[in-house]
């Protein structure tokens, strides 16, 4: 196993000493820093190409200028990185890397998780109602969205998604008949994914249309989205809901210990709603993180306390409701700063950005900071949601059924298990084998791939860098740029087959 | 009437139409005919070839001409104000298509042209890139796959070396060498670098395949290496290679479109659907109609070739069985129960369209106490 990852970290180092010495080669044939002096009029012309020669060595041969690159790369196991100059601003390039970095993450952390539980969530569905209306809608959803070009969706997304909503919530009253459409479409898909006979989809159908009509009216009649807020009750509520979900998914509601852990857990987060608006207040980062943690471990603790003979699973259960419980708070807190944000004169009543990530200029506490980053993020990770969404929903419909028809599932069945064991434990799990070794290298696409993405909505992200360096004539931000990626793509790839052979035994690392 | 009973002869019935299906059939024609059943795969298909003939037709192929009155480059004066599109699906008039179906945009040049161009242009690029990793990937892929050992990891890290290298970076260099790149020129490059993930599959194919024994059999018959590769093993891959390249078909349409997008690939004078909303995308505010046409038929033609794909798919896996729908059972069942009149037509939900007259006189007369039980039968492995 040692001898294994040892010769292929040395093998992957090669390879990308290879590649980005070939993409150093490439890169300077395609870019000419001279190209501006050259068609220039001013009257010392040779004295300032002279100079720029000088300043970028364009004398010494390509490969020679390589290894001085690589030099400074070397200069990072030591602590001393120096990837070279952006010479057009004269920014050092580690300097651009590190906030560039920055800024993608935040950008495709969110999208990249959110894509993955929509989409192997509405997959596995997808495959347990295998031909019916529901599997068919989203074979062919799945498919449209793979099908569009992330430039046109996101153009789109800023016409209509910015600049609709913006002018939806100058008044946000909502019309009864949009009430009722969506409140009928909303009952479809429930009576459609909970399937069965037409009683179960009947009784499905009409309380999923009360709901969210109810709520949708409740939302129009309040005026909820000139100051929302969820407030204890809406909490509570969906806390215990969560809660029952949970359990009825990981445990079976007839694990009673594990039911009564998780409803607890929903009561502790909606009791401590009150004190944590004071802990909330004048919190930075880390705090938000540390009473992330704090509750997390209270829940767990919860499932604990109340034991049973499958104590694992309570605490599992609790822990997580206590984390999604601890989010409803976060929220909560966040859309209080709603108010004063909308009004203030940096956002002048127009809260959808289309541009960057982060108004110029505006001043404010952490949640009014949140919020406002919030409301950046929201166009590009819908639109990259959009697009990577179908390929999970894919490979977690295929995976599933492929798991499906095994003689394990039948066995399983056959012993008499429950269907929700069956299709929890022996399905599920099994089918998220081959979607664990796609995760690192679509993370490591997506890092490099937001490129569009980035460019449209003005996020000054590694595509960014990128991009702006090969207009530029800039070598050295384009080579940081094949590093990471290089270096990420060939780490994802590693840990992908690290992955497969850690999970399914039956594949051999040495072979 | 117990639930067991209903299910083994269900299995049965299922059993005996899937035989039926394929009894005395090569694995072409059952492929060809499962193809041609999936109704998604062959709308598309229509689709496909419906937009690939109007897209060469009307304006002309090379030396060519088309029916079409304008040409990509003609400019003329506005027909309506602002250039608005002439087709005209409704109201006054009723239906016409009128001169600029499709619009003007600010020169006064025709768009339904200029994206029929576009699209001349994406498809071309399409299929060569499609070909050129389609070879390259199933060369490297069957070599890696047969021979392993040091030729096969050296193939290997010569994979990712492709891997690292940024596709934007080729449209640059390209960009510096040949001024603007013709269609012909980006997608050859495009195919050169694009060709990994199907030699990775390949690969993965020929690892098993050359343990089995009928590769052993061609060994031992004293067969080459080559004749080993391309006669005996490469057949057994053909349902990963014709998958894998129709879906490689959409990913080069979407990658052209956005490399062109980014100004990396296809650029003015030329024309591509992914240029065209880039040089219009400001304008979409003013005159819309130049960015939807272009951005209708890229989805189109990607979303066509993904269902094809997904056609090829279905009917190549053995596995992915066409379950019957409930309905097409309950008639085959009822068939068998004719056949051997002795047994009982017990609990059926049967539409009474689809059966003989005296059938139902007979279910009507004896399953009606237990009908409700087995019409939730079917279906309840999934609840």
């Amino acid at each position: 196993m040692y001898n294994f990852i040892f010769r292929r970290a040395l093998s992957s180092l090669g390879v990308l000493l290879v590649a980005t010495f070939l993409i150093y080669i490439l890169v300077d044939v395609a870019i000419d820093p001279l190209s501006d002096l050259i068609t220039s009029t001013a009257p010392n012309k040779q004295a300032l190409i002279d100079a720029r020669i000088q300043q970028l060595q364009l004398d010494v041969p390509s490969p020679v200028r390589y290894l001085g690159w690589l030099g400074g790369v070397a200069g990072c196991f030591i602590g001393k990185c120096d990837l070279g100059v952006a010479w057009t601003t004269n920014q050092q390039v580690t300097d651009v890397l590190v906030s560039s970095i920055g800024v993608t993450i935040k950008l495709v952390t969110l999208a990249t998780v959110l894509a993955m539980i929509l989409g192997v969530a509405v997959g596995v569905v997808s495959a347990l109602r295998q031909y019916t209306g529901f599997d068919y809608t989203m074979i062919f959803i799945s498919f449209l969205l793979y099908s569009l070009p992330s430039f046109w969706v996101a153009v789109l997304m800023k016409q209509w998604g910015a600049i609709g909503f913006n002018d939806f919530l100058a008044d946000p009253s909502i019309s009864v008949v949009t009430v009722l459409v969506i409140a009928l479409i909303a009952g479809i898909i429930w009576q459609a994914v909970f399937s069965g006979d037409l009683k179960r989809r009947l009784i499905v159908f009409a309380s999923a249309f009360v709901v969210t009509a109810g709520v949708l009216w409740y939302i129009s009649a309040t005026n909820w989205f000139s100051d929302p807020s969820l407030g204890f009750v809406v909490i509570l509520l969906t806390g215990v809901g969560i809660a029952f979900a949970l359990t009825a998914i990981m445990a079976g509601l007839r694990n009673r210990r594990a039911l009564y852990a998780a409803v607890s857990t929903a009561v502790l987060i909606a009791a401590i709603w009150y004190p944590m608006q004071f802990a909330f207040r004048g919190a930075t980062g880390w705090t938000v993180f540390g009473l992330a943690l704090l509750v997390t471990a209270a829940g767990v603790a919860i499932g604990w306390f109340w034991g049973g003979y499958d104590r694992a699973v309570s605490m599992r259960i609790s822990g997580l409701v206590a984390l999604l419980g601890f989010g409803l708070l976060y929220v909560d807190r966040v859309m209080q700063a709603w108010k004063p944000y909308f009004n203030s004169s940096a956002i002048n009543g127009r809260p959808i950005a289309t541009i960057g990530s982060a108004t110029p200029g505006l001043q404010g506490s952490f949640w009014t900071m949140q919020l406002d980053s919030f409301t950046h993020l929201i166009l590009p990770t819908v639109a990259l949601v959009l697009i990577s969404f179908a390929a999970y929903t894919r490979y977690s419909r295929a995976s599933m059924l492929e798991v499906l028809n095994q003689d394990y599932v039948r066995t399983a069945r056959a012993k008499g298990l429950s269907e929700r064991v069956v299709i929890v434990r022996h399905a599920f799990r099994n089918s998220l084998i081959p979607l664990a070794t796609i995760i690192p290298l679509d993370f490591a696409a997506i890092l490099g791939g937001a490129v569009i993405t980035e460019k449209i909505f003005g996020w000054r992200g590694m595509g960014t860098m990128f991009l702006s360096g090969l207009q530029k004539n800039e070598i050295d931000p384009v080579m940081a740029y094949v590093l990471v990626i290089g270096f990420v793509a060939i780490v994802a790839n590693f840990l992908a087959d690290l992955l497969y052979a850690v999970l399914d035994p039956r594949i051999r690392v040495n072979a | 009437m117990s639930e067991q009973t209903t299910n083994t002869e269900e299995t049965r019935a299922e059993n005996e139409l899937e035989l039926r299906e394929v009894a005395g059939l090569s694995q072409g024609q059952i492929v060809r005919k499962r193809f041609l059943r999936h109704k998604a795969a062959m709308i598309s298909l229509v689709v496909l070839i419906a937009i690939i003939l109007l897209a060469i037709t009307s304006i002309g192929w090379g030396p060519i001409p088309g029916w079409w009155k304008w040409n990509f480059k003609q400019t003329a004066p506005l027909a309506l104000p602002g250039g608005r599109p002439t087709l005209q699906l409704w109201g006054e008039g009723g239906f016409h298509i009128g001169d600029y179906p499709f619009g003007q945009d600010e020169l006064g040049r025709d768009n339904f042209a200029r994206v029929m161009r576009g699209i001349q242009t994406s498809l071309t690029v399409m299929f060569i890139v499609a070909f050129v990793s389609t070879a390259i990937g199933i060369l490297v892929g069957a070599i890696a796959g047969y021979f392993r050992g040091w030729i096969d990891s050296f193939l290997m890290r010569f994979t990712e070396l492709f891997i690292v290298v940024p596709v934007l970076i080729t449209g640059a260099v390209l960009g510096k060498l040949y001024g603007t790149p013709t269609p012909v020129i980006l997608a050859i490059a495009l195919g050169l670098l694009n060709w990994t993930g199907l030699a990775r599959l390949v690969r993965a194919e020929f690892l098993s395949l050359r343990e089995r024994e009928f590769v052993e059999a061609a060994r031992v018959a004293g067969a080459s290496h080559t004749r080993i590769i391309f006669k005996h093993m490469l057949p057994n891959t053909i349902a990963v290679i014709i998958v894998n390249s129709t879906l490689m078909l959409s990913a080069a349409v979407l990658l052209e479109t956005s490399l062109s997008y980014l100004q990396f690939g296809i650029q003015a004078p030329e024309v591509s659907l992914g240029n065209l909303i880039s040089e219009y995308q400001s304008a979409f505010a003013t005159r819309p109609w130049l960015f939807w046409w272009a951005g209708l038929f890229i989805v189109a033609i990607a979303l066509c070739v993904n269902f094809i794909g997904d056609g090829l798919r279905d009917a190549f896996d053995p596995r992915q069985r066409r379950i019957p729908t409930v309905r097409a059972l309950r008639k085959a069942e009822l068939k068998a129960q004719l056949g051997a009149s002795s047994a009982t037509p017990a609990g059926l939900m049967v539409d009474a369209l689809e059966v003989d007259e005296p059938l139902i006189e007979r279910i009507e007369t004896e399953g009606n106490q237990d009908g409700g039980e087995a019409a939730g039968s079917g279906k309840d492995s999934t609840n």
